[in-house]
């Protein structure tokens, strides 16, 4: 039978899906400038681990979570108007894509230096701890930024204090154009977790309900006072790196293998062994994506861009 | 052929490969991918995994690995993808390479290069843009270029290689494939320490490096169409250590003076050579020492700011023209 929830789960998995293609076809048209990147494929991780947090809780999404976002309830218009650079988006044109978060519904916005949002992460899950109050921190990344220090400095600490966060690894296999035999020799990313004192688990990012179990236990965990959790995802990004990367450095069979796993496929088959009328679940839910999306679009459109002074503001809370 | 500024940067690194088997690469993606700007295609083919490593994302690692090995002898170019990113390896930089010499009692050394992309004028955004000289400029025991031509790019890159001291080569990625020309088939280096005189001039000085001296050169062409003013135009090339000679000879010509460069106006290099000078050349100055920098402000992203933020040929002038009414 189907449930309202999963419902809402299939509209953001489609949701980030179709938010994503429409943002790479608007890249290709030159109407967002800069790099874009997509995390088309790996639309089941964001969508599974953010789905049922409070607007407390805090997460700190890299740069293909356009799904965190919208999840977490920011707005897709303000989000769409923030890839275009525009005075409406997030950061009202200062940068573009998700170097903006939306602080009111506990969303961070990271800058470009990988792994650097897992010591803020790890802070944030500090306050909640000193404040006694009952919410978890999540942090994502992908395997290329746990070889930075910041990755291991953030884990220690976590682990000593036993803060409430949630570390969540998005194993593509490559960063960049690196695969992942040479950017470590372990084949598992959690395991390090050990290393720091807390547990560590695997799972399919492919597989929403694989990713909803693991990380809602862990999630529970930590509301619990129980520490944090290493959770390491694999998945695989259908895309290049980013828009202007071709990937060729993969072979092609690998990508074939992977798209047959794709998340959204397998949540619409869970739907039918469930007993529902998927044809119909499918169309109700892409008119409504494709209207979210539109309205998203036309007002990026229509946004009106900053006036070049703005660039002076908003460097102070207490200006001179 | 003519020979694009990323061409020289390739070409550089292939032949010192070849002439020195201690120089090595290493950098993210350096190898497999041949560079996010391509600046390495064909290396690992050519010179094998031993010498092109693809490093994991770990600046630290990058900067710290090349200075142990340059310090056993080894020529190590250490890449950053951008060089926004060479923050997360500064500690490397500024504590480890650049005493290391220093607290040996010289008797040691440090053979090494780090390349960094930087600069903004391609909707980068915050942290793709940035110009990192001023973060390395106060620090003793490295030294810093910035190229502004392919001819420069080159030979300033095999100087650096060949030079036995840590090197921050800063390569604006706004010239890679705008900036060509030809350049000498032959061996070449131009040397670390010597600004270019790249036109000569005597109604004021234009000091500047970098992608800035071409806005700078066709503002001084503005001037001389437009006032029938003559402006020196001097390209720094290397920041740390600076060609003070040139600098201070062309102020005594001219007695007036327009510093140029697209880093922020505080702490970039524009307020130390202004200093300099006033220490140097009070007596020879007609007018106030002009910067046209960047705003004080972040690289912002979209359009009309990052047009608002940099500098620009119109700025220059509107400066320029100031400066010549004392
Ligand atoms: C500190 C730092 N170094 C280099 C980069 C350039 N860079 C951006 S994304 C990327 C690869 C990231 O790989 P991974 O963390 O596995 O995430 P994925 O892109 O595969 O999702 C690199 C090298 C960066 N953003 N930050």
């Amino acid at each position: 039978m189907e449930t309202k929830e999963d419902r809402e789960l299939y509209f953001y998995l489609k949701l980030t899906r179709e938010f994503e293609d429409r943002v790479s076809k608007l890249h290709r048209q030159g109407k967002i400038l800069g790099g874009v990147y997509s995390g088309m494929g790996q639309e089941a991780i964001v969508v599974g681990v953010c789905y049922g947090l409070r607007r407390e809780d805090f997460i700190s999404p890299i740069h293909r979570d356009m799904g965190a976002f919208l999840v977490k309830g920011v707005d897709p218009k303000r989000l769409m108007a923030q890839l275009f650079g525009k005075k409406t988006g997030l950061s009202k044109g200062k940068d573009s894509f998700l170097h903006a978060g939306d602080l009111e519904r506990g969303v961070f916005g990271s800058t470009s230096m990988l792994a650097s949002s897992l010591p803020v992460a790890t802070g944030a899950a500090l306050k909640f701890r000193i404040k006694k109050e009952p919410y978890v921190a999540v942090a994502f990344f992908g395997e290329g930024a746990s070889s930075r220090g910041d990755f291991h400095e953030a884990l220690n600490f976590a682990g000593v204090h036993k803060l409430p966060v949630i570390y969540v690894c998005e194993n593509n296999f490559y960063a960049y154009s690196t695969p992942q035999n040479l950017q470590m020799a372990v084949e598992d990313i959690a395991i390090r977790a050990e290393g720091y004192g807390f547990k560590g688990a695997v799972c399919s990012g492919n597989d929403l309900h694989a990713v909803m179990k693991t990380a809602h236990a862990a999630i529970d965990r930590a509301r619990r006072g129980e520490g944090p959790t290493l959770i390491e995802c694999k998945t695989y990004r259908y895309h290049g790196h980013s828009e202007h990367d071709q990937s060729w450095y993969r072979p092609k069979d690998e990508l074939i293998e992977w798209e047959s796993r794709d998340p959204i496929q397998r949540f619409e088959i869970y739907l039918e062994k469930r007993g529902n009328n998927v044809d119909q679940i499918k169309d109700e839910t892409e008119k409504r994506v494709k209207e979210t999306v539109d309205e998203a679009v036309r007002f990026a459109e229509e946004s009106p861009w900053p006036d070049g002074k703005e660039a002076l503001e908003d460097l102070y809370a207490n200006p001179f | 052929m003519p020979t694009t500024f990323i061409k020289a940067i390739h070409d550089a690194m292939f032949e010192e490969m070849k002439r020195d088997d201690n120089v090595f690469l290493l950098g993210e993606d350096v190898g497999i991918l041949g560079g996010a700007f391509k600046a390495t295609e064909g290396f690992l083919q050519e010179f094998g995994a031993e010498r092109v490593i693809d490093t994991p994302i770990s600046e630290s690692l990058i900067i710290g690995a090349a200075i142990g090995a340059a310090i056993l002898g080894m020529r190590p170019i250490a890449e950053m993808q951008f060089g926004d990113f060479i923050t997360c390896g500064y500690d490397q930089l500024i504590n480890m390479a650049a005493t290391l010499r220093y607290r040996h009692g010289g008797r040691a050394q440090v053979p090494m290069v780090v390349r960094a992309p930087s600069g903004a004028g391609v909707h980068g955004g915050l942290f793709h843009s940035q110009n990192p000289e001023s973060y390395f400029l106060p620090v003793p025991g490295l030294k810093i270029v910035a190229p502004a031509t392919a001819y420069d790019a080159k030979g300033l890159l095999k100087a650096a290689i060949r030079d036995n001291d840590p090197v921050l080569y800063f390569e604006h990625k706004y010239l890679y494939r705008r900036i060509q020309e030809e350049i000498p088939e032959e061996d070449y280096i131009v040397p670390l320490g010597k600004a270019a005189v790249r036109r000569e001039g005597s109604d004021m000085t234009f000091i500047t490096y970098s992608a800035m001296l071409y806005p700078s050169l066709a503002a001084a062409d503005r001037l001389k169409a437009e006032a029938g003013m003559e402006v020196e135009v001097i390209d720094l090339r290397s920041l740390r250590p600076l060609d003070w000679e040139t600098v201070f000879r062309s102020v005594r010509k001219t007695n007036k003076v327009v510093i140029i460069h697209e880093d922020r106006k505080t702490g970039g290099i524009g307020g130390e050579i202004s200093a300099r000078i006033s220490e140097e050349c009070f007596d020879a100055l007609d007018g106030p020492i002009i910067r046209v920098t960047s705003e004080d402000t972040h690289y912002a992203f979209s359009p009309p700011l990052e047009e608002f933020i940099l500098p620009n040929v119109d700025k220059i002038l509107a400066k320029a023209k100031a400066l010549a009414a004392y």
